[in-house]
């Protein structure tokens, strides 16, 4: 049990990811995470305004149990499997965070500087999580994937087009984390 | 009853995604800031090993459960849709701390503001579906 209730390193959680990606190949469908978010859109009824969307979602069902079973995944792994929601960060890494206005880094998953109930139910809380959640899905779409899709599948099937994006990913990750993090708080 | 393995694959990747620490915020910025290996370590290694999968694939040697040929679809390819599209998912996924597997995880570890980010990116695709036609790709 000690294994299990230790943070996981990279070297046992990188094989375990491969080895879904290979399960969700091996039982006939695919791995992308974010093309579930379009599966949401059509399920809305996105259809009669674009035809985009337009699709019959229920050859998507697969991909919707998969994202059911990673939220009780994650409801699992909280639950039981973690004795501390610390995470042991680089002395470094908090205090650039501390610096930027994130006190506390590493006390739990989260920072509550963007995360806590308090920050969602300001304008500026609001407004940051949801801006964060529009770059995300419409850049995923435009891109054709996100991390799982484009980083891990079109990588490991070496891809142009996937090596392009995740250029791209970082990119942008590293303006928003050099750049633009430091004026937000 | 043939969606009961796609649930149990959900859960291995909510498990691993969680203890890891893939879903930390932290992490995420680790990562931009090069403070860190782990993250580097944990997508480094997960596409290594993806490789000796799609070889096994691409060869035929390794089949779906059914007796099936696994083919890979080709990712749709195009210098602004992947430059572009990259960068801002890019700036969501540092901003949020999340890419759209570890925010459905958030979601079972009982974290609420994420359901706002999740109907964010949902907000987003529709958006990318509606100006698909006039955006370059």
């Amino acid at each position: 049990m000690e294994f299990i209730s230790q943070p996981w390193a990279w070297y046992v959680a990188g094989p375990i990811i491969a080895f879904v990606m290979f399960l969700l190949y091996y039982f006939g469908e695919r791995f992308g995470v974010s093309s579930n978010l379009e599966t949401f859109c059509s399920i809305g009824g996105a259809g009669k305004f674009v035809d985009y969307f337009k699709i019959d979602w229920k050859q998507n069902s697969w991909n919707l149990i998969f994202v059911v079973g990673g939220i009780t995944g994650g409801f699992i792994a909280s639950q039981w499997l973690s004795p501390t929601d610390a995470i042991a960060l680089n002395p470094q890494t908090i205090q650039d965070l501390a610096d930027i206005g994130i006190q506390n880094a590493g006390a739990t998953y989260l920072p509550d500087e963007i995360f806590s109930i308090e920050t969602m139910f300001s304008l500026k809380g609001f407004i940051i999580l949801i801006t964060a959640g529009f770059m995300v899905g419409f850049g995923a779409r435009w891109a054709g994937g996100c991390t799982s899709g484009h980083a891990i599948v079109g990588l490991s099937n070496l891809e142009l087009p996937s090596l392009i994006s995740v250029i791209g990913f970082f990119i942008g990750g590293l303006v928003m984390t050099w750049l633009i993090l430091p004026l937000i708080f | 009853m043939k969606y009961i393995k796609f649930f149990l694959v959900g859960i291995l990747f909510g498990i691993v995604m969680s203890k890891a620490e893939i879903i930390s915020w932290y992490r995420i910025y680790e990562m931009f800031k090069f403070q860190s290996f782990h993250m580097y370590g944990v997508i480094g290694s997960a596409i290594v090993l993806g490789t000796v999968s799609m070889f096994f694939f691409r060869k035929k040697m390794i089949k779906t459960f059914e007796g099936q040929e696994i083919h890979i679809a080709p990712k749709k390819s195009g210098l602004f849709r992947n430059l572009l599209g990259g960068i801002l998912f890019g700036l969501g996924w540092a901003l949020a701390g999340a890419c759209p597997g570890p925010m459905f995880v958030l979601v079972g570890k009982g974290v609420v503001s994420i359901l706002v980010v999740i109907f964010g990116a949902t907000f987003g695709a529709f958006c990318y579906g509606l100006f698909k036609d006039r955006l370059p790709h």
